[in-house]
């Protein structure tokens, strides 16, 4: 597929391209970019009044293949994250069995080969997630992993992940926490506080988040390991992540939209489109987050993409499995939230969904930047445009979006990815 | 202006004005004397079907319904926890779909699952009592111990009114609190902390670890259960320790405020969260408190019966 996308607006914050140009792409590399180029036989996509931006990278996603592919799958996944402009994704290892041997993520890098996605699958940190022995991360490392984390389980034993966290520094794995003290936790279902009190839910207090962040911090500095806080959702431990960056320890932290844009007033119904973990937190907490992103002690935006199925969604708040989508509305919500409300700018909440996340992963050059002669991943933008979030329109395999009913401003109108170039309807 | 009652459900006293809960007192008052005659049925539910779904265990608050349902006239159905398909994977939603099936005008519904009722009116044509719900609410057992309030008291407005036990796990507590402070009641709850909710403090009432404070001058006592797998959970050491601290005796009621009265929903544990003597005793009117929730569960069954006679009309 050749193609030339005219007068485009074209951000690319690690190369500091920020302006109107001709965008040729050929054998699905970056062949020119210029003003004022002839298309010579390609396709013409014109681009005046939109953005072009990097593939985008979400360091967090469940495509929950094996296991528990009535969810969602591979194909079905690729698909939900290329309409939301993002190319390249992590994939977590809370599969059925999870991604504790070689052979699940053999199996994984298989399926991700037939699908027009950059997928980099994470392995666990201990056999079968359950906190007792390390999994083979070598192994897993020469099949193909990019990070490990078992997810949902925070590693309790700290003596566990003191060893996996030098495992991994010799490895030169990333290290993904979840970090959630599960003891501390109890049966909350959302985060305590006046609305866990009002709505007569069990809550989880903000402390259960702090505390395993400092932890998992304390042993980056003990071990060296890059650790990487997934979904960071407190005041405290935004502030624990803020210390260790001005420390030099190597750790980041990335924030899911949902986070950063709503607050758990929004439970009033008991609907379970708003039950995850971490749960969604106060407007004091939002608040932190956003300065977070001012500030630069956010690193990443990352969805925490969950797919749930509609009947296990429909069970009662206590019961109904944690966790909402988000790859086909965590660019038009982040635009929404941090860029129109001027929190930051475009270049920087690009480098947040792209740039920055390739850095993290440590991804080969080409990922997060539009370059001449690298692999051509990118996202066609129109920033002004006005949409509602519907139900029907998700083409993931669960519609379990928190977003639904929301107006958002900016959409992706083309993702361009392995040689392939997907149009979407607005 | 006089309140009208426009309402499809009841699942909380959270959502209900002072003059939509004082309507229901009202009406419960009026209703109080049905059951005192030799022939205790009024025609007023007749041809009407309730059913009433007990997903967990309740034995006062079921009899209670089923027997005001039965005063008013009304068929009813009866669905408990065990024998329902919950247990065999059915979802409540797909459950209640069945039962609305059989074309039923009200359900009261009890849940061990918080903002269940809630849920279930949102979806459904069928007017929802909610007998129950978690740790939320349990609207009709706070408008019963209201009802009782005023009964003996003739008012509730300007009363302090004294919340002590287990408030974190009380739906009775929460829905209490929702309704006392509409209408204009001084509520202190009391507890050991651990059993205190987070920031409680925000329903507008008085907040103390101390049974003393909590007492003093209280023209109402009312005492929730103590469950004892809660030590088991580290909510307190013992119920040695818990009965030493927050039971309610003669001893502590020593310069107790004339006419106090003493509340309990039931069940009692006599001998933990209150003694035998005190139970038994001049200040008790936990039995009136049974007696008066047929009244007022009437009362809102009738309210809600007629909000469906107007929709079936229109």
């Amino acid at each position: 597929m050749d193609l030339l996308i005219k007068e485009v607006h074209v951000i690319d914050p690690k190369n500091k391209v920020d302006s109107v140009l001709d965008v040729s792409i050929r054998k699905g590399k970056i062949a020119e970019l210029k003003k004022g180029l002839e298309a010579n036989g390609s396709a013409i996509i014109q681009g005046k009044a939109l953005h072009l931006l990097p593939g985008l990278i979400d360091l967090h996603v469940h495509f929950r293949e094996p296991g528990f592919e009535q969810k969602e799958t591979i194909v079905s996944g690729a698909h939900a994250a290329l309409k939301g402009g993002v190319t390249a994704v992590v994939t977590m290892p809370n599969t059925n069995p999870p991604c504790d041997h070689q052979s699940v993520i053999d199996n994984i890098i298989r399926k991700a080969r037939e699908v027009p996605l950059h997928i980099f699958p994470s392995g666990t940190i201990s056999k079968e997630r359950a906190g007792k022995e390390l999994s083979e991360m070598a192994d897993l490392k020469r099949a193909g992993i990019w990070a490990v984390s078992d997810d949902g389980n925070w590693v309790e034993d700290s003596l566990l992940m003191r060893r996996a966290m030098d495992y991994a520094a010799m490895l030169d794995l990333l290290v993904i926490t979840h970090a959630e003290d599960h003891r501390l936790r109890a049966s909350g279902v959302m985060n305590e506080g006046l609305m866990s009190t009002k709505l007569g839910l069990h809550g989880m207090p903000n402390a259960c988040e702090d505390i395993a962040v400092l932890r998992d911090v304390e042993l980056a500095r003990l071990t060296g390991a890059r650790l990487h806080v997934a979904h960071l959702s407190t005041k405290g431990a935004l502030e624990i992540v803020r210390r260790a960056k001005k420390e030099g320890l190597a750790v980041t932290c990335e924030v899911t939209p949902h986070h950063f844009s709503l607050t758990d007033e929004l439970l009033v119904h008991y609907d379970t489109n708003f039950k995850m973990h971490p749960p969604l937190r106060t407007e004091e907490d939002r608040a932190a987050l956003i300065e977070g992103f001012r500030d630069g002690t956010v690193d990443a935006i990352a969805t925490d993409h969950a797919p749930h199925t509609e009947e296990e969604k429909m069970q009662e708040f206590q019961d109904a499995p944690p966790g909402v989508i988000g790859l086909e509305t965590s660019l038009a919500v982040s635009l929404t939230e941090l860029y129109h409300k001027k929190v930051i700018s475009l270049g920087e909440l690009v480098k947040k969904m792209s740039w920055r996340p390739a850095e993290i992963l440590k991804l080969p050059a080409g990922f997060g930047e539009i370059k001449v002669g690298k692999s051509a991943s990118l996202a066609l933008v129109d920033l002004n445009h006005e949409w509602v979030v519907q139900k029907e329109g998700f083409i993931s395999k669960s519609k379990n979006s928190c977003f639904i009913g929301k107006k958002l401003k900016g959409r992706v109108l083309a993702t361009v990815c392995d040689s392939k170039l997907w149009k979407w309807e607005k | 202006m006089t309140v009208q009652w426009t309402r499809k459900d009841l699942v909380g006293l959270q959502d209900l004005s002072a003059g939509e809960i004082e309507l229901v007192l009202d009406t419960a008052k009026s209703l109080q004397e049905i059951s005192l005659r030799p022939i205790k049925k009024v025609p007023t539910l007749r041809g009407r079907t309730v059913a009433n779904l007990f997903f967990e265990p309740s034995t006062r608050t079921r009899i209670s319904f089923e027997l005001a349902e039965k005063r008013l006239s009304a068929d009813t159905i009866h669905v408990a926890g065990s024998t329902s398909s919950t247990v065999k994977g059915e979802t409540l939603i797909d459950t209640i779909r069945n039962i609305e099936s059989l074309k039923v005008d009200m359900m009261v519904v009890r849940h061990s699952a918080s903002g269940a009722p809630h849920r279930l009116a949102r979806m459904s044509d069928v007017s929802v009592i909610n007998a129950g719900d978690g740790i939320n609410e349990h609207p009709t057992q706070a408008l019963l111990d209201m009802f009782t309030i005023r009964e003996k008291k003739g008012k509730l407005a300007g009363l302090k009114i004294a919340f002590v036990g287990d408030i974190l796990h009380s739906r009775v507590a929460r829905s209490n609190m929702w309704g006392l402070t509409r209408l204009g009641a001084k509520v202190i709850v009391c507890g050991p902390k651990t059993l205190l909710p987070p920031k409680v403090e925000a329903f507008g009432v008085e907040v103390t670890t101390d049974l003393k404070e909590a007492i003093q001058d209280a023209d109402v006592i009312n005492l929730l259960r103590i469950q004892s797998e809660r030590q088991a959970q580290s909510y307190f050491p013992s119920i040695r320790e818990y009965a030493n601290s927050y039971q309610i005796n003669s001893e502590v009621l020593k310069h107790a405020k004339p006419g106090l009265l003493i509340m309990h929903p039931g069940p009692v544990n006599r001998g933990i969260e209150l003694s035998s003597d005190v139970m038994d005793g001049p200040y008790s009117v936990i039995l009136d408190q049974v007696t008066n929730g047929l009244a007022v569960r009437m009362a809102v069954l009738y309210l809600l019966s007629g909000v469906r006679a107007k929709v079936e009309k229109e």
